[in-house]
């Protein structure tokens, strides 16, 4: 028996058990967000469900669980129409259900507002449209809607051609702020020129708003009227409908490209009805962003760093405890560097950068509120103890016959750093990039004082100059989860984009995590020495 | 002065004179005094921990990089002291080249380690850099065999081509002496008869100093050998008179693997 614990069978069985639990777990929540998150897209079938109560319901099946009282099942179902009942979900006891049909011509539009609708169409009005009556009202309404966006697409450009324009006469605006604050006097010709200039851009602006207020209002008459379960009609604009399908009369491939078309919304599109529906493209762009510029605040300042504490400084009770300080760094709650973000970086640098730079504008703040660099430079901060960590170790890790061979060669001790010991530290380094990006993409706490928004109107990156705006503020996945889960009015609604978002922070962390880890295996082979 | 032709010893490469080398307080060379013979082969021979590697560290200041070494007495290179701290260290490594135990070759092509110490120096002229690695390999004999892949990397060669390698990277600057480390100790034997013969080759152009364990490498390339002990030289001399008649009893014990 005592043999048997010496030999350390039972320990390994329990390393191989505790790695399977934590394995499995992983796997476990992977799958669940999975599970919840892939099937969002997916046109299901809706049906038509008469009570014994004599009352219709349509909609899609989105639960089932085991009744509390009786022993059948209850099942909810996503009727939609939160403008008709108020709410978009609807529990239904299965023994309140006397028959349930799948009607073909169930009609389920993706409205701009209020959440689906879900009903049967009636007529369309193609008032102001070219497009010809068809046979059945809904080829009618298909070519409607295809005009009608194409419509709306042309409006956009219109809007697009507007918002450079006011964001031209804001420029002139400060500008003017800008002459008038150093001298009014001095500068009187020159204002009075940008002025002017400025006051043939805003009638130009006025002349061209009318008339999108005209397309607009014109872009609201053409209709179309439906019917919910219950018979009572409902009349919407056809530029309320974003989609209009029929699930129940689609093939699998159709369900597939509409799949994928959702897909495609997702990654390229703006979010609509406060971020629970629509596109996330904002916040991966934002997040992506914010983590590169993290990376190049972070990467070089932890390996100087590290160099200095690994190469130069003498070993001693300085240098120990720089050491423990930046361990300890890495353990600090990551609300406390959003505090201090906000207190350094937004209120003291900012703020010092608008009183020199911008004292015409303020109070408003420039750089004085959170934005893109600030909420980069916080996480920054937060995530160099780990670079300065592993730096340390790939720098500790080079033979130290190589450091030699190179002195001896007649290089000076930066030669030797630069040529020999920080290309063979690499692999090293690369380590502690990822495990930063990997922390500052799941970082949202110190996120929330720094700069992410609900809703950022612009990105950081766009085609006017400056082009990269780090003053501005952005949106960010790991915030857009908290956001639409639990700061959202239709929490049940926008459960599904939660775990949608949560997918696709997940898959963004791991891509970046596998392309540096792929870098670092290249720079290991490159590295590696041929044994004997 | 007169110059005994016979003798190298009348025209050293080094004249080492009253050297004391301290480990923090403890001693680890008391009173080393003698002279390196130019273009001739030196073996520094004795037990571990008796000296003989910090004694060849002092002449490139290898030791420089050690806290805690303390150095006295004079080491002379072609009558320049070398122990002064006013001493460019990077043209003292110029001249005083250094093979060491483990092969280090750069985690870079051939062609680049050879160049590294030329490159470092700001020579970067093409033509020069292509004649001095032709030159520095041929010159460690391992030309023929890695002439066709000097753009492949130098970790992928084995062991006893990697030293050589190694050697011909300290030659490729044009060193006065080449310090050698224990270089074969973790050869096999035909590499190591390789780099024996090449030894014996490179004094026709360099002074050679080489630390040893081994006694029968010593008394085969060697021209003049230095035995130490417990930070002591306790004899030096030529090779052959060393090897068949030491003058000290401890020398003798030690040759004859008595202790050791």
């Amino acid at each position: 028996m005592g043999s048997f614990w010496k030999q350390g069978e039972p320990q390994v069985w329990g390393t191989a058990a505790a790695l399977s639990v934590t394995l499995l777990m992983v796997l476990v929540l992977v799958g669940v967000v999975m599970v919840n998150g892939l099937g969002f897209f997916w046109p299901s079938d809706t049906a038509l469900v008469a009570l014994t109560d004599g009352s219709k319901l349509l909609g899609q099946v989105s639960a089932t669980e085991k009744a509390t009282h009786a022993h059948g099942k209850r099942l909810q179902f996503k009727v939609g129409n939160r403008d008709l009942y108020g709410q978009d979900f609807r529990w239904v006891e299965e023994r309140d259900i006397r028959t349930i049909s799948w009607p073909h011509d169930s009609v389920v539009l993706e409205r701009k507002e209020n959440g689906n609708f879900h009903g049967f169409l009636k007529s369309v009005s193609l008032e102001g449209l070219a497009a010809p009556a068809a046979a059945s009202p809904w080829e009618t309404l298909r070519g409607a809607l295809k005009e009608v966006s194409g419509l709306r697409n042309t409006l956009a450009e219109t809007g697009q051609v507007m918002a450079d324009m006011s964001s031209e006469t804001e420029q002139l605006r400060l500008k003017i702020l800008k002459l008038s604050h150093s001298g009014a006097t001095a500068n009187r010709g020159e204002i009075s020129r940008l002025t002017s200039r400025r006051e043939k851009l805003l009638a130009q602006f006025d002349v061209l708003l009318e008339r999108f207020n005209e397309s607009s209002e014109a872009l609201e008459k053409p209709a179309a009227v439906f019917t919910d379960a219950a018979g009572e009609e409902k009349d919407i604009p056809l530029n309320a409908i974003v989609r209009a399908y029929r699930p129940n009369t689609m093939g699998v491939f159709a369900k597939a490209s509409f799949y994928a078309g959702k897909v495609r919304e997702l990654l390229l599109d703006e979010p609509r009805e406060s971020n629970t529906e629509g596109g996330l493209f904002p916040a991966i762009f934002g997040t992506v962003m914010m983590v590169l510029l993290m990376s190049v605040f972070s990467l070089p300042f932890g390996v100087v760093a590290a160099v200095y504490l690994r190469e130069y400084a003498r070993e001693g009770l300085i240098v120990r405890i720089v050491r423990i300080a930046v361990n300890n760094l890495a353990g600090v709650p990551s609300i406390v560097y959003g505090v201090f973000g906000l207190g350094f970086f937004v209120y003291g640098i900012g703020g010092g950068i608008d009183r020199l730079f911008y004292p015409e504008r303020l109070p408003t703040p420039t750089f004085g509120t959170g934005g893109i660099l600030w909420a980069s430079l916080t996480l920054a901060i937060l995530t160099v103890p780990v670079v300065i960590v592993s730096t340390e170790e790939g720098l500790a890790s080079v033979p130290k016959g190589l450091r030699e061979g190179s002195l001896s060669l007649g290089a000076t001790k930066f030669q030797t750093l630069k040529n020999v010991v920080l290309p063979m530290a690499t692999p090293g380094i690369m380590t502690g990039l990822i495990l930063a990006m990997a922390r500052a993409a799941g970082e949202v706490a110190p996120l929330m004082l720094v700069g992410v928004v609900k809703l950022a109107p612009t990105l950081p990156l766009d085609g006017t100059f400056p082009f990269f705006h780090v003053d501005r503020k952005f949106m960010h996945l790991g915030f857009h989860i908290y956001d639409v889960g639990f700061q959202s009015p239709n929490v049940e609604a926008a459960k599904p984009m939660v775990f949608v978002t949560t997918l696709l922070l997940l898959a963004i962390v791991i891509a970046a995590s596998s392309l540096a880890i792929h870098m670092r295996n290249k720079m290991k082979k490159r590295y590696a020495t041929k044994a004997f | 002065m007169d110059l005994d032709i016979t003798n190298p010893l009348s025209d050293p490469v080094l004249e080492i004179a009253g050297l004391n080398l301290y480990y923090g307080a403890s001693p680890a060379l008391r009173d080393i005094a003698l002279s390196i013979p130019r273009k001739q082969v030196t073996a520094f021979i004795g037990p571990s921990g008796c000296g003989k590697s910090t004694l060849l560290r002092c002449f490139n200041r290898m030791n420089d990089l050690l806290d805690n070494v303390r150095i006295e007495g004079s080491i002379k290179l072609d009558g320049d002291e070398i122990t002064s701290p006013a001493l460019d260290v990077i043209s003292l490594r110029r001249r005083v080249g250094m093979v060491f135990q483990q092969s280090n070759p750069f985690p870079k092509s051939i062609y680049e380690n050879i160049v590294y110490g030329l490159r470092i120096a700001g020579v970067n002229d093409k033509k020069t850099l292509d004649e001095t690695v032709e030159r520095s390999l041929k010159g460690a004999a391992i030309w023929d065999e890695v002439k066709d892949r000097l753009q492949d990397s130098a970790l992928g060669l084995s062991g006893g081509q990697a030293q050589r390698i190694c050697i011909a990277r300290a030659i490729a600057v044009n060193p006065e002496i080449i310090l050698m480390d224990e270089p074969c100790s973790a050869l096999d034997p035909i590499a190591t008869a390789k780099i024996e013969e090449l030894i014996n080759e490179l004094k026709d152009l360099y002074t050679v100093v080489i630390v040893t364990h081994n006694m029968q490498q010593a008394a085969r390339v060697s021209d003049y050998t230095a035995f130490l002990y417990l930070g002591e030289l306790v004899e030096y001399g030529e090779t052959k008179k060393i090897f068949t008649n030491p003058d000290n009893r401890h020398t003798e014990d030690y040759i004859t693997g008595r202790f050791g």
